[in-house]
């Protein structure tokens, strides 16, 4: 998308991960992800594609290898240290059940910008602003989030990923539970809010039908050969 | 963002977090109200006579002639007779002496016979008089001066006519009908069994028993209120008398000389000495007490710790969420503890109320029936010191949860084991 000589988003060479338990593996030689880029992830269960976001949400930590996220060194951040990277500049939206229950759709969207530690009360105005964008409409901030469909909920988690501005958004199939319809807008929404923050998506799904959304795209398979998203 | 978060969790799991704050605020009401029984106890105790140096009655135990003489409670063994008193308070060291005499009651109150010295002499808590609310000390022979509680519980008034009964029960058979008193006096409240007492003269106590033998009427001797007045009222005996002394130095040389009294044997005690050994027999109850509400109060805490780890499989979501907006897993750990420590908190805030309530109900019961003065002050240094105790208790249980909250966050990364 941008051809900017700038920091990749996301700059990885052979990362290994295992559990200490041994048995499976996972090895990613090389992959290299510009800013804006919005690459499309496809494997089925049990390739690896869990793993592969923890590792770049700095959940679980590399055993060997290197993984820059926005120039950072993710591979020798202590892990509060990738905590906070996470909060500042990683955004992300699970399958579904994104929401804590009890809180109000509005506190469930600040809670990336808590932790981020960003001005609360410019954190609220941005947040409804966002929510408005994604179509949430004001009588619904204070509502419990459960009240809210799960088409709606999902745009909530997108408002809570995307809020703290940051540089990458990480989608674990978010549109699984959604029908075609819900499905399409959601994607259209998603992929416009992230690119007027001008944000990098890594989008990890089966579902083949999505591909059309993405400008770059990976097979699991192809990922651990080290192949490159074109 | 943490305290709403710990507050709105709480309130979303108001079902199970209700029944630990109830259970919490029962064990630590009944903490710390064993706490400040046992403390208001002792007060009250040790302040039922003061300012005197020695009590002395026949020989017995020190106990028993404390609880006789001072709390009205059980009965002497002998008596000591009228002459061995007059002489011993003869003593150069003696500054007074209060006689007493027991043995009668009036509707389960005790009578006391003795002189108007007791008035003028007699200390309790921090050496404060005995005062008259209304009336004066006794003057004539069929007066009696009440106790504030005796007056308040049976409704009298002055100058209202009384009957003694002969012995201690509440229920007694034979009555001294035929030689009614007028009440003349009544004493303000003292917190102490002076407040459960009739008080009449000694030569009433001799006028009562003129016609009587070996405890019961002497059939066909019946004396009127005016034949007895005119007959020789001087005390032929008396149960104990309290002693004080010119000099403090003097009490333990006093206390051997009674001791060693050649006319009659005779035990001399000092109060605080025998209201101390008195306490420590207590003491073993009360601690036994205040143990077996550290059991409750940790069965209840642990009670809330496994409602907590139960409802930490549920909330693993939750967790996950968190963790995935950017919470450090210090943060669930500190959440945990937060969620603890709010309803340990609120369970104290209840736990007063709830004893302050209670104590409010009981307050009149324990002083009648117990004779033990509560007071409602249930806020002072101790009972600080076991909130703080009980707070540090619940956070570190609550480190099991939070420790477990923060090694799956660990483990688990965004994934949900559902």
């Amino acid at each position: 998308m941008t051809d900017k000589p700038k920091i990749p988003a996301i700059d990885l060479k052979q990362l290994q991960f295992y559990y200490q338990s041994g048995g499976w593996q996972l090895h990613l030689p090389e992959l290299t992800l510009h800013c804006g880029q919005h690459l499309f992830v496809r494997g089925a269960s049990g390739s690896g594609k869990t793993t592969l976001l923890n590792l770049l949400c700095g959940i679980t930590r590399p055993v060997s290898g290197e993984l820059y996220v926005n120039g950072q060194p993710l591979h020798q951040l202590s892990s509060s240290a990738r905590d906070s990277l996470r909060a500042k500049h990683i955004g992300v939206v699970f399958q579904q059940l994104n929401l804590i229950p009890y809180l109000s759709v509005l506190d469930n969207a600040l809670l990336s910008s808590h932790f981020a530690s960003q001005n609360k009360t410019d954190s609220v105005s941005r947040a409804k602003t966002l929510l408005q964008r994604l179509g949430l409409q004001q009588d619904l901030w204070h509502k419990p989030a459960t009240n809210l469909s799960v088409g709606q909920q999902q745009r909530v988690a997108i408002a809570r990923a995307l809020l703290p501005k940051p540089t990458l958004l990480i989608a674990d199939e978010p549109t699984s539970a959604l029908d075609s319809d819900n499905r399409d807008a959601f994607m259209r929404v998603m992929l416009a809010e992230a690119d007027a923050n001008g944000c990098t998506v890594i989008f990890v799904s089966h579902d083949q039908s999505l591909t059309q959304y993405f400008h770059y795209q990976l097979d699991m398979q192809q990922l651990v050969k080290g192949v490159q998203p074109c | 963002m943490l305290m709403k978060l710990a507050r709105l969790s709480l309130w979303n799991r108001r079902g199970t977090v209700l029944m630990t704050w109830l259970s919490l605020t029962i064990s630590i009401a009944l903490l710390l109200g064993i706490d400040h029984l046992r403390t208001e106890a002792k007060n009250s105790f040790t302040s039922t006579v003061s300012g005197t140096d020695l009590i002395v009655g026949a020989r017995s135990g020190q106990l028993n002639l404390l609880l006789y003489s001072v709390f009205r409670i059980g009965n002497a063994t002998a008596n000591i007779s009228w002459p061995s008193y007059q002489r011993i308070i003869k003593h150069p060291q003696i500054d007074w002496a209060i006689p007493i005499s027991l043995g009668d009651s009036h509707r389960g109150y005790r009578v006391m016979g003795t002189n108007t010295d007791y008035f003028s002499h007699y200390r309790y808590a921090n050496s404060q008089p005995l005062v008259l609310a209304q009336g004066k000390a006794f003057e004539r022979v069929f007066d009696t001066v009440l106790g504030a509680e005796v007056a308040q519980k049976l409704g009298y008034k002055l100058n209202e006519q009384i009957e003694l009964s002969h012995g201690v029960g509440a229920v007694s058979f034979s009555q001294h009908k035929d030689k009614p008193f007028t009440v003349v006096g009544i004493l303000a409240r003292t917190g102490t069994p002076v407040d459960q007492t009739v008080h009449v003269s000694l030569e009433a106590i001799e006028a009562i028993h003129l016609d009587w033998q070996q405890g019961a009427p002497i059939p066909g001797r019946q004396l009127t209120s005016e034949q007895t007045l005119a007959q020789d009222l001087t005390p032929k005996s008396i149960t104990a008398f309290m002693v004080g002394l010119k000099s403090r130095m003097a009490t333990f040389t006093l206390q051997r000389q009674i001791n060693e009294f050649k006319n009659e044997p005779l035990t001399a005690i000092l109060p605080g000495v025998a209201l101390a050994e008195l306490w420590q027999m207590l003491g073993m109850v009360e601690n036994l007490l205040l143990l077996i509400s550290l059991l409750v109060l940790l069965a209840a805490l642990v009670g809330m710790i496994t409602t907590l780890l139960a409802s930490m499989k549920e909330r693993q979501r939750e967790m996950a969420i968190l963790r995935a907006a950017g919470a450090h897993p210090w943060y669930l750990f500190v959440l945990i503890q937060l969620e603890v420590l709010l309803v340990t908190l609120l369970s104290m805030l209840s736990a007063a109320a709830l004893l302050f309530i209670s104590l409010y109900l009981l307050q009149d019961k324990l002083a009648a029936d117990f004779g033990l003065f509560i007071s409602l002050q249930i806020v002072k240094l101790t009972s600080l010191y076991w909130a703080g105790a009980i707070l540090l208790l619940s956070a570190v249980l609550a480190t099991i949860p939070g420790v477990l909250a923060y090694r799956k966050a660990l483990a688990d990364g965004l994934t949900i084991r559902l």
